[in-house]
């Protein structure tokens, strides 16, 4: 299949492995991190790591979009879809994630929460519903933020009055710097995200090589792009010269999506934004922008008053960052587990915590 | 509180637990604590087997079958793969209030097609109506009873370190189906269910090499691997390369980022059988219909750690999880 077998070709997969293997003889131990939550996805699915030398380690970073969106914002959505006369709408890998007392799935069951697969189809919801009001859950980095943006676009053009906008969008750099700068987490290379950069490009990544001597490469997705990325990073790392590199070049353009870009910044304002596991890192999330404004859930209604607990032994951060691992997380296989997930680490099927979980018990 | 979720149903983890926490907790017996797909009766000198399933599924028709089909083909295989001829099915159905007439035509007209293929006779039935939205549109429960076949010896301690697992053809096409054939899925392609009577496919193979059978429905094939390490307590190995898949649905899958091992299958089985005989009946399922596309894809291994492990496409190694809840697209 055209895209997919090339790139999934054991032989080739076989012959970058051993070239990995042997060119990190010696080096000691390095540490990569793999920041896209779909990266850390295909590590895992087509057992990357398996192929890896012991002294190369990959961490998986905050690139999951659900796993680093917020109990709070999780509570608020969930009070959300108690309101009369509101249909939740959202991407579905959302609803698994649970609040303090629920979880969107659970809230599926009394049909005030839909799944769709394109925010368009969340204004068609709209169109055929407009004695509800649609609040669709923005969700996602600069990768779905356009098509949200889109959508939004488009309500205002066909002048709707019952489509919103929850916006717990973030964007990837400033996660990236934060994580760069973490002198404890000793990064030597980030496999920058796919997507992502099809839409920002490669200048965001500049200073994180620059400043940090971080080695930057942004991958694809499927097992040969990420073994051939794996393999770029570790030749920086021997040469000493962090820079950015592109593996991707079959989608990835220097400058980007620009029409994407001017679309995001169009529709939406950079705003503080919390991250599960990391907390608040200034201007790494998106507000809808005064122009949009009348599209703004929490512009247009009262937001309902949530309590959030978050258990304070959470050790999410630190796990997150490759500092600690789970099994010095008190709350870990406990009070945690991936039914029943506290923290970002255990949301996710691919977090450390939950591959600990079912894995190193 | 506790409440029962979506989840609890999706013949995952959450499922597990429910059963051998609730169900066998109160109702266990030497039949029911064995968790066959049927319960294997001593009657005189012959076995019988005898099993029972619910259908919800929207919607209600879809391409390669309807609920009707599914309900039959449902009992059929579990009969079947527990090593029996299956016979006699009882069919209640229960519907709400408003019901389209010729919809229920349909359906009972589809019950009476796919009885004839697989040779079974609806013997008992119950129909009752509810009020509307009190079921949605129809449910439909069947139980049946089979013959054990003389050649069969179907169960989990035969299996041993060395067998082959044979799997009758490609997998994720019901699933796949269901997902297209809801509106809320805006793909063009068609992608047919693999919904079918399996009753025949064994029959072709039945054989005392073969130690154990199971239809992989809900969960898929990692759920029912997963499921058989667990009973046998043996590990499982499996190749991706040699699982017979769709291309159409391995498409669909990674546009939505599903695993298709845990997809459902209406018309598939899992054979465990010995080493030396597994090409033997590999070419006796290849002569049948329903098993042209069968493969051999994997092995027990003898560690016991009760794990599935898949080498990939890609010649990694991971771990195959039982599934833990419904599977939902990925956002990224």
């Amino acid at each position: 299949m055209k895209y997919m077998d090339e790139f999934r070709n054991p032989e080739v997969a076989d012959k970058i492995s051993s070239l990995i293997r042997k060119e990190a003889e010696g080096l000691g131990s390095v540490k990569f991190m793999e920041v896209c939550g779909t990266h850390t996805m295909a590590v895992e699915r087509f057992g990357i790591r398996s192929g890896l030398p012991g002294n190369i380690s990959l961490i998986s970073g905050p690139g999951c979009p659900v796993c680093v969106t917020p109990k709070d914002y999780i509570d608020k959505a969930i009070a959300l879809a108690g309101l009369k006369d509101i249909i939740i709408v959202s991407f579905g890998d959302m609803l698994k994630v649970p609040g303090t007392s629920s979880s969107l799935l659970k809230e599926k069951a009394k049909g005030r929460v839909k799944i769709v697969y394109s925010p368009l189809d969340a204004l068609e919801l709209a169109e055929k519903n407009k004695d509800k009001k649609i609040v669709f859950l923005g969700i996602g980095f600069e990768t779905t933020a356009p098509a949200v943006a889109a959508a939004i676009k488009c309500a205002k053009n066909k002048k709707l009055k019952n489509f919103f906008v929850y916006s717990g969008h973030k964007v990837m750099p400033p996660a990236m710097r934060l994580l760069a700068k973490d002198r404890l987490i000793n990064i030597r290379g980030f496999l920058c995200p796919a997507h992502v950069s099809a839409i920002i490009g490669f200048k965001p990544y500049a200073d994180i090589s620059r400043k940090y001597g971080i080695a930057c490469v942004i991958s694809g997705f499927e097992p040969l792009d990420i073994l051939q990325s794996i393999l770029m990073l570790l030749r920086q790392v021997i040469s000493g010269k962090a820079k950015v590199e592109n593996q991707y070049m079959r989608v990835v353009k220097p400058s980007g999506n620009s029409k994407a870009q001017r679309l995001i910044y169009e529709v939406f304002s950079p705003k503080d934004s919390d991250w599960r596991g990391l907390g608040i890192i200034a201007k790494s999330g998106l507000a809808l922008s005064k122009k949009y404004a009348d599209f703004d859930i929490e512009n247009n209604i009262n937001m309902p008053e949530v309590k959030t607990s978050i258990d304070k032994r959470c050790i999410c951060g630190s796990v997150l960052k490759g500092i600690k691992t789970p099994l010095e997380c008190a709350l870990f296989s406990k009070k945690c587990t991936p039914l029943n997930p506290q923290g970002a680490c255990m949301v996710s099927s691919e977090g450390t915590c939950s591959a600990y979980y079912r894995y190193k018990r | 509180m506790k409440k029962i979720t979506l989840a609890h149903g999706s013949g995952g983890k959450l499922m597990q637990d429910l059963i051998k926490g609730l169900f066998i907790k109160n109702l266990d017996n030497p039949f029911l604590g064995k968790l066959g797909d049927a319960a294997i009766i001593k009657y005189g000198v012959r076995e019988l087997a005898y099993t029972t399933d619910s259908f919800v599924v929207k919607p209600l028709f879809f391409p390669g079958g309807d609920i009707g089909k599914l309900s039959i083909c449902g009992t059929v295989n579990d009969l079947a793969v527990s090593g029996a001829v299956p016979k006699y099915l009882s069919c209640g159905m229960i519907v709400e209030d408003g019901f389209s007439y010729s919809d229920l035509e349909r359906i009972t007209i589809s019950i009476k097609n796919v009885c004839e293929t697989a040779g079974v006779s609806v013997v008992a039935g119950d129909f009752k109506v509810v009020e509307k939205n009190s079921v949605d549109g129809i449910f439909i429960n069947t139980s049946g009873i089979g013959e054990v076949l003389r050649d069969s010896d179907v169960s989990i301690p035969r299996i041993k370190p060395g067998d082959k697992i044979i799997i009758s053809g490609t997998i994720g096409e019901h699933a796949a189906s269901i997902l297209l054939a809801r509106e809320d899925l805006k793909f063009k392609a068609r992608i047919s269910s693999d919904c079918a009577p399996l009753n025949g496919l064994v029959s072709s193979i039945i054989c005392r090499d073969i130690k154990f059978m199971r239809d992989p429905t809900r969960g898929g094939v990692a759920t029912t691997l997963n499921e058989i390490s667990l009973s046998s307590g043996y590990d499982i190995a499996i190749e991706e390369a040699a699982i017979p898949i769709k291309k159409s649905v391995r498409t669909l899958c990674e546009i939505l980022g599903f695993d298709p091992l845990y997809m459902a299958n209406e018309g598939k089985l899992i054979a465990i059988v010995s080493k030396n005989s597994a090409a033997n009946i590999l070419s006796k399922m290849k002569k049948h219909a329903l098993g042209k596309n069968a493969g051999i894809i994997g092995e027990v291994r003898k560690d016991r750690d009760k794990k599935v492990y898949l080498k990939t496409h890609s010649g990694g190694a991971r771990i195959l999880e039982m599934s833990v809840g419904e599977q939902l697209p990925r956002i990224c």
